[in-house]
């Protein structure tokens, strides 16, 4: 071969690894766009609206000016808590049995069917079975009736997640730790779902941020309220509630506070997912995968 | 200390696959006796039949006896128990990614609900001193994941880690097979003292390292046990022609 052919293939080569580079760099880009995009355009649009008053007060009746959604924020940490109360333990549970103990099963294998079609039902339909399970027989709309809807949400996420993780934990881990003579149920909860937690925590704070934003389960299940409320059996507010209804207003002071309750949605997902990463990250050894 | 084991008409399956077929013998109590034999002939089946290792696979069977000193494991005992007695080490180095070095260590007595810390202490250190790994980890006991050693320090790591719950047998399957020489001998040398407080086997595909370490020798094949015997006569005089053929390379 003459040097001028190796020479041509050197050069070939070195523009398509530059060309596929390129191509990667550009995929993600488009990726991040989306995302910077939506978070410029909140903070141009949200950021004057934001105060104190936002965070410490009540929505203001029509016609006067200032109020906040400080109920909304706190009525969104409430119906939160009481989904990861209900979704995380049920969830990873659940994963725990598909991955570890139900293997080729028959429930194994239902289970994981239901929870593909439950992660596909779409969010009203999921407010309207938590309407007919707990709103009507109760008589009344309730944070806690909310609550349950969206932790139903969080279930075949969180789920399906962990049941990935945890397959993901190398056979050798689960064998060194029966080889020790511990029982099943401590090798799988001390060693095999440790070594997946992070794994699991990520498919936790998915599905937690998923339904931070969810609208529709609390229409006919919290409701909302304009008044200050925690009481789990009364109607509560919710951010994304809050913003559907300013949104669709008629009036320029709802529509600001509309973009200022976005940003602060986002926001603090954003900072709920970071704390949670950063908590549960303290304490990683060095070189621990 | 260690215990002999006795082994009898032991048979294995996989499925339909009868990976073990009619092994007896005798293993004496604080030996290494290493077992040989081409990929497939059921030497590693063998080991995890020795602590009930083979039955966690659902598709697996097993019949015949295994007596561990005075223990029938296959009547009188729980397979927990049974592996607190019977430690192994395993072919890749598996110790616990999330866990420190200290932990890997302790993790067998601690997850079996053993909390007295002073005592603790002193089995960790005792353990890594007897897989020498001691000196090159004791100042990062509790810093560093067990994830972070090298491959031939994490493979010691294992030896301390099954060494802690004090068992009586050691069962190594193919322990230096993914390490590079300097590992591999330090492994060796560690048999060799190792020997003198526990029964030993070990599959190993490297005939040197059978001759090196092991007193006695078992060669596998499809399997069957051909020959068991003292590790010199295996390798210097074998009965059977199988053995001489597997021994001079002619095969496997």
């Amino acid at each position: 071969m003459s040097v001028n052919q190796t020479s041509f293939r050197s050069k070939w080569r070195t523009l398509t690894d530059r060309a596929v580079s390129v191509l990667a760099i550009l995929a993600t880009l488009l990726v991040i766009a989306p995302l910077v995009a939506i978070f410029i355009y909140l903070i141009v649009k949200g950021a004057s609206s934001l105060n104190l008053a936002f965070f410490t007060q009540v929505p203001k009746p029509v016609g006067e000016v200032g109020g906040g959604m400080a109920n909304a924020v706190v009525g969104s940490a409430v119906l939160l808590a009481i989904a990861s109360v209900i979704g995380v333990p049920v969830g990873i549970g659940g994963g725990i049995y598909l991955a570890e103990f139900g293997r080729g099963t028959k429930l194994a294998n239902a289970i994981r069917f239901t929870a593909d079609v439950l992660n596909g039902v779409p969010s009203i339909v999921m407010g309207l079975a938590a309407y007919s399970l707990i709103v009507l027989p109760q008589g009344h709309f309730s944070a806690f009736s909310g609550g349950v809807a969206l932790g139903i949400m969080m279930i075949p996420t969180v789920c399906r997640t962990s049941e990935e993780m945890l397959l993901m934990v190398p056979n050798a881990i689960r064998e060194a730790a029966l080889g020790l003579g511990l029982p099943n149920w401590r090798a799988v909860l001390s060693i095999t779902v440790k070594t997946a937690s992070p794994g699991i925590i990520t498919g936790c704070m998915l599905a937690f941020a998923r339904v931070a934003g969810e609208t529709a389960p609390l229409i006919f299940t919290a409701l909302g309220n304009s008044f200050w409320s925690t009481s789990l059996n009364q109607p509560i507010a919710a951010l994304p509630l809050q913003i559907y209804v300013y949104a669709l207003s008629p009036y320029d002071d709802w529509h600001r506070l509309a973009w200022a309750g976005a940003l602060v949605l986002i926001a603090l997902i954003v900072i709920a997912v970071s704390l949670v990463r950063y908590v549960t990250s303290r304490g990683v050894l060095k070189g621990a995968s | 200390m260690g215990v002999g084991i006795e082994v009898a008409s032991l048979n294995a399956w996989y499925g339909t696959n009868h990976t073990l077929q009619d092994i007896t013998l005798n293993i004496p109590a604080n030996h290494a006796t290493a077992l040989i034999g081409p990929s497939g002939c059921g030497k590693s089946t063998f080991v995890r039949c020795l602590n009930r290792m083979h039955e966690t696979n659902p598709i697996a069977r097993v019949t015949g006896t295994v007596r561990i000193g005075d223990l029938d494991i296959y009547s009188d005992a729980q397979p927990v128990e049974i592996r607190r007695r019977v430690g192994m080490v395993f072919q890749r180095p598996n110790p616990f990614p999330t866990m420190s070095i200290y932990d890997n260590v302790a993790s067998g007595l601690k997850l079996n609900g053993y909390s007295n810390r002073r005592a603790l202490d002193e089995i960790v250190e005792r353990s890594l001193k007897s897989s020498a790994l001691w000196d090159e980890v004791k100042d990062d006991l509790k810093s560093k994941s067990g994830a972070s050693l090298s491959g031939g320090q994490q493979q010691r790591l294992c030896i301390a880690r099954a060494l802690a719950v004090d068992p009586e047998v050691l069962l190594m399957d193919e322990p230096a097979s993914a390490l590079d020489p300097v590992s591999t001998s330090k492994i060796e040398d560690l048999i060799f003292q190792l020997k003198s407080q526990y029964t030993i086997v070990i599959v190993t595909h490297n005939m040197q390292q059978a001759a090196r370490v092991a007193e006695n020798t078992g060669f596998f094949l499809n399997g069957r046990m051909v020959e068991f015997d003292s590790t010199h006569k295996i390798f210097t005089n074998p009965s059977d022609k199988r053995t001489e053929d597997y021994i001079t390379g002619r095969f496997g």
